[in-house]
């Protein structure tokens, strides 16, 4: 059996001044490479899961801390943030609120250079990352002058740069326009894809998303209330009573599904168009 | 009503934000504004409170020229909600934030604490009454953006990017307020990405592109127009897409039509 790279168990917690439990007896495993798309209500714990995969919670929030989380063989309660900021990489929904450096290059060198690398690794290091991401050209700008889509694509070159092992996205696409959301979740899936990195994504907009994951895990008031394939998740009866924005795919595959008696799992328009044009007599 | 004519407007860069604009919105219409990052939305916007003056045409809101007044005036007449709620909240509470314009409209109390009531119930906000705005979730602080400005009242409201951060429960209530306050006789004017949100609930749909309007009309019309869509570098609804692969003769962007003609081409209605 493979080793989790990501082992969360019996993970409950609370704010300081809440009286209400944000996360509620969570258990969550993730494999070396897997891609997870999480989603949810809004209030459902999403943000305050993500907070605890980078220590965040509890080491910068405080608060009412039960079970364990694990990442890479470390424990995020016992082990000093900048340790974990090298396995884990966190990415927020706004990215004028991470960056601060004069040019593209200078914030994305940041992170190495706080480690005290030698300067011939951290160059290696910013232009690998910038050429991943696709923003090479971009290096000398600031990253004020970018648009919302390069921003992130800068932040997540900035986290790529400290060789994370682990990716976790907070709604990374909440404020770009689809192009640009697009471009990053495609992104996310080379990056998964090619260079191994442990994905694990929160999204609303599961039209564009739910194909690329492996795996897709719902919370709902704290809890997790459903794991497995998008298939699975995404058309079982429970999800769609909780509110989750389902694809117009997956709703009109649904309703056909009860007008032919026949069980169909679509994720996207071209899935379903070719079964309707291979099935037309 | 709004009349838009031969506007516009450039930041001083040497490209026209705004290339000659003409739009007509008439009172209670509910109209969504869509096209690509730097079509010109968020300019054109600006123009309906006085941010912006038209550096060439005209701007009339409900009979005023809005180069003929002050932004003071024309607030009360048009509210703008941004798209980034930090960049509009600044209060202690939720409810400070909420009893602010009210209070620099010089509004009685009584009536200032009914209205601030309505918009705790109306936004689901009322939990979070005598929190900072500041420690609230994204979607949360956007709901309370949205009702500092419905709160005062304006005939028309202008909403940039409302449901970013929302999920898909916390939209349809915001389409059911907008299209409440619609039929109370609200002009609402909706700048989005959220092609869905558009193609789900607003009848009629403006395109920009590059400082241009490149489409005007009912939304089911507009968005299974696969050149406009592609002009605009626009994300087409997913049916509308479907419609497409399905070649589809008349494309659409309801399942209910969608189903009818799957059904069609099942019973061999079509090549």
């Amino acid at each position: 059996m493979v080793l989790a790279i990501i082992e969360v168990e019996g993970l409950c917690y609370t704010y300081p001044d809440s009286g209400t439990p944000s996360l509620i007896d969570v258990n969550f495993k993730a494999e070396p490479g897997e891609f997870v798309l999480i989603t949810g209500p809004s209030g459902c714990g999403k943000t305050t899961f993500c907070r605890a995969l980078n220590g965040l919670i509890p080491n910068s929030y405080g608060g009412d801390f039960k079970g364990k989380v694990v990442v890479d063989g470390l424990s995020t309660s016992s082990t000093p943030v900048y340790e974990l900021a090298q396995r884990v990489g966190l990415v927020f929904q706004n990215p004028e609120n991470e960056l601060f450096c004069t040019t593209v290059e200078r914030e994305v060198a940041f992170g190495p250079e706080n480690l005290a690398l030698p300067i011939e690794e951290i160059a290696m290091r910013v232009e690998e990352a910038l050429e991943i991401v696709g923003i090479s050209h971009l290096k000398e700008k600031s990253p004020e002058e970018l648009s919302g889509g390069e921003q992130q694509k800068v932040a997540i070159a900035a986290l790529l740069a400290m060789k994370p092992k682990v990716l976790v996205l907070d709604e990374p696409t909440a404020n770009l326009d689809p192009l640009s959301a697009k471009s990053v979740l495609e992104l996310m899936h080379r990056l998964n894809q090619k260079n191994g990195v442990t994905v694990i994504l929160v999204e609303h907009r599961l039209e564009m998303v739910s194909h690329l994951v492996d795996r897709c895990v719902v919370f709902e008031g704290g809890r997790i209330v459903a794991d497995g394939s998008p298939r699975e998740v995404l058309y079982s009866d429970m999800v769609s009573e909780l509110g989750v924005g389902l694809p117009k795919v997956v709703q009109v595959s649904k309703r056909l599904s009860g007008i032919i008696g026949e069980p169909l799992r679509f994720l996207t328009s071209d899935e379903l168009a070719s079964y309707v044009r291979g099935k037309v007599p | 009503m709004i009349s838009i004519e031969g506007v516009t407007y450039s930041y001083g860069d040497g490209i026209n934000a705004l290339d000659g604009i003409d739009l007509e919105v008439k009172n209670s219409e509910l109209l969504a504004i869509v096209g690509e990052n730097g079509a010109g939305k968020t300019t054109l916007v600006k123009h309906l409170n006085g941010l912006l003056k038209p550096q060439r045409g005209r701007v009339m809101v409900e009979g005023i020229d809005t180069k003929e007044t002050t932004v003071a005036t024309l607030a009360k007449k048009v509210g703008l909600v941004f798209q980034n709620p930090d960049h509009m909240l600044f209060a202690e509470t939720v409810e400070k934030e909420l009893s602010f314009a009210l209070t620099n409209f010089g509004l009685p109390p009584e009536e200032i604490a009914k209205r601030v009531e309505w918009a705790l119930i109306e936004f689901r906000l009322s939990n979070y009454r005598d929190r900072s705005p500041f420690t609230l979730s994204g979607g949360e602080k956007k709901r309370v953006s949205l009702a500092s400005v419905l709160c005062y009242d304006p005939q028309i409201i202008v909403l940039d990017e409302p449901t970013t951060g929302q999920d898909s429960l916390q939209k349809t209530r915001l389409a059911s307020t907008l299209t409440k306050l619609n039929r109370q006789g609200k002009t609402v004017v909706v700048v989005t990405h959220d092609i869905e949100f558009v193609a789900d609930f607003i009848p009629r749909v403006v395109v920009m592109s590059r400082g241009k309007i490149i489409a005007d009309g009912p939304t089911e019309e507009i968005l299974v127009r696969k050149d406009v869509m592609e002009a605009s570098s626009i994300l087409p609804p997913q049916l509308a897409e479907l419609s497409w692969k399905l070649g589809l003769e008349s494309p659409s962007i309801k399942a209910e039509i969608i189903i009818e003609e799957i059904k069609q081409m099942l019973r061999g209605g079509q090549k």
